[in-house]
């Protein structure tokens, strides 16, 4: 791939309800932040890309709501409907084909709309949605399908909750950083079994942009640039009965194709990071299986090793990940932010030592249907 | 064994159910609406880069992508600038029912505002409306106010 960096980034913290502010109010924070951060100006933007969904604001045409807001006010802005991680993608791909620099903004209140009604209409309205299943009941049968398969246990998955919600003690953004124990997980209310209210991420308001330039605006930027070296998405079939859901099949595929890009062989060894979108505790051990970091049904074992801790080799979400700050369609773009800050040495208390590599991950449709891997480097 | 192909019926699902929102007004809107309810009258905001005044108050100039915060008290009065009797049936997002046709969707340039203001006109003949015309806000009595955009009743025709 032709050398794409990442200028800018910025996010506004996450929490259960912005009341004072309204999308564009967010998503003008985050676009002057990143811009502030890049040392750029609007300038320097030729290509504007939005990421809403319309159930979630309930506004039809969302994006065009925070035109004036995101900078595209006059300029070519398009919105993705979907998680951050694909608008990046499609603002990366207007800088291959010859733009100086995107912007990429996501906003979402989760607070404004009821988020089950939201998640509900994902699913089919003839055979599927009228029986009320969302979100957190599909993932529940998916990490029932995951445990039954492999014999994982409920206090095995407990431990991702409570890793990752103690990486966000370091982390200001977070909206629930917790010290809790296995114990708590475990007694903590039944949502949809096997998942707990701590298996389960919080639904929160809030909104990030990055800036990803060309390296000619790039080396205007004041900011010390982070390089995109692969990047692939794939999506794997609609009615989750069409799907093995122990098997991220999609995930593997991406993973494949972003590692060949980068020229990874061997992404255990080669990677210092990985950020990846665990909406729920099951997902990063089935997450770390579709990337390859480990064979199928052994994701726990990274953990259980400590190599996933932040001291062990492989940080997985230093952020403190999606359990811990859930904004919907904002959380992948996050991801990358995270990534961009530990490379560029930025991330404070939660800094993972001499990181030169990084994997940010974003899903999009239920239970992960399909997925969107980036491979970020210091160098170019 | 075979299957009866031909039903002879199309079959449809319905889903008739509202899904609820709970949109925040922000900064700039709740100063819009207190002041209709405090003083009745409008508020805009001033860009200070290219000296526009937005009406209801934003936070953003889009051409300028200035933040703005001069908020700039005008009165209840203003001109029409289009207008559009309304006479086909559609439910009311306010109520859920059917609004009475006709009526008539204005747009208002409010005096001392550079943008167009949009809001329901008191009158169904068309013959007695014309653009030009100058048009004075009613709102509802305060403690029937709400915060919300039905403060406003209509706008009368003065002239």
């Amino acid at each position: 791939m032709n050398d794409v960096a990442i200028a800018g980034v910025a996010q506004t913290g996450h929490e259960s309800r912005k009341d004072n502010m309204i999308y564009a109010d967010m998503v003008f924070d985050v676009v002057t932040s990143a811009l502030e951060d890049a040392g750029l100006t609007l300038d320097d933007i030729d290509s504007v890309v939005t990421v809403s969904n319309d159930f979630l604001d309930g506004r039809t045409i969302s994006g065009m709501a925070v035109g004036d807001a995101s900078g595209g006010q006059d300029k070519n802005i398009s919105t993705v409907e979907g998680d951050g991680t694909f608008g990046a993608f499609y603002g990366l791909m207007r800088v291959l084909s010859g733009y100086g620099a995107s912007i990429v903004v996501a906003h979402s209140k989760g607070s404004e709309c009821d988020i089950r009604y939201v998640t509900n209409g994902m699913f089919d309205p003839i055979y599927q949605r009228l029986l009320g299943i969302e979100a957190i009941s599909a993932s529940a049968m998916q990490a029932g399908e995951y445990m039954q398969r492999y014999g994982v246990s409920e206090e095995q998955l407990a431990a991702v909750s409570v890793k990752n919600h103690g990486n966000a003690r370091n982390n200001p953004y977070a909206h629930l950083p917790m010290d809790i124990s296995i114990d708590d997980v475990m007694k903590s209310r039944p949502i949809a079994d096997p998942l707990k209210k701590l298996d389960c991420g919080p639904v929160s308001d809030g909104a990030a942009a990055i800036i990803i330039a060309s390296p000619e605006i790039a080396a205007k930027a004041t900011s010390t640039p982070v390089w995109v070296k692969g990047v692939a998405h794939c999506a794997e079939d609609y009615m989750i009965g069409d799907r093995d859901l122990a098997v991220p099949v999609a995930l593997k595929d991406a993973a494949r194709r972003a590692y060949d890009m980068a020229g990874i062989k061997n992404p255990a060894e080669e990677l210092d990071l990985v950020e990846l979108y665990d909406a729920f505790s099951y997902m990063e051990p089935l997450w770390l299986e579709g990337l390859g970091l480990a064979e199928a049904g052994k994701g726990m074992s990274l953990l259980e090793k400590g190599v996933t801790t932040m001291e062990g080799s492989l940080p997985v979400n230093p952020s403190g990940g999606v359990l811990s700050s859930h904004p919907v369609l904002v959380a992948g773009l996050v991801r990358i932010i995270e990534s961009v800050l530990q490379l560029r040495g930025q991330a404070g208390e939660r800094q993972v030592k001499n990181a030169t590599s990084a994997l940010a991950h974003g899903i999009n449709g239920p239970c992960g249907q399909s997925h969107c891997v980036w491979i970020l480097n210091k160098d170019k | 064994m075979s299957t009866e192909r031909n039903y002879d019926e199309q079959l449809t699902v319905k889903f008739t159910y509202p899904m609820p929102y709970r949109w925040s007004v922000g900064e700039h809107g709740s100063v819009f609406f207190n002041e209709i309810k405090k003083n009745r009258r409008f508020v805009g905001v001033r860009c200070p880069s290219c000296g526009m005044v937005y009406v209801p108050p934003r936070r953003v100039c889009g051409p300028c992508f200035r933040e703005l915060d001069e908020i700039v008290p005008l009165t209840d009065e203003g001109t029409i600038v289009a207008f559009s009797t309304v006479n086909y049936p559609f439910l009311d997002p306010a109520t859920g029912v059917q609004r009475p046709i006709p009526y008539t969707y204005g747009y208002i340039r409010l005096d001392g505002a550079d943008n167009i203001f949009s809001h329901i006109i008191n009158e169904t003949d068309v013959s007695k409306i014309q653009v030009g015309m100058k048009v004075k806000a009613v709102f509802r009595e305060p403690e029937q106010m709400q915060g919300n955009i039905q403060d406003i009743k209509h706008f009368d025709i003065i002239g």
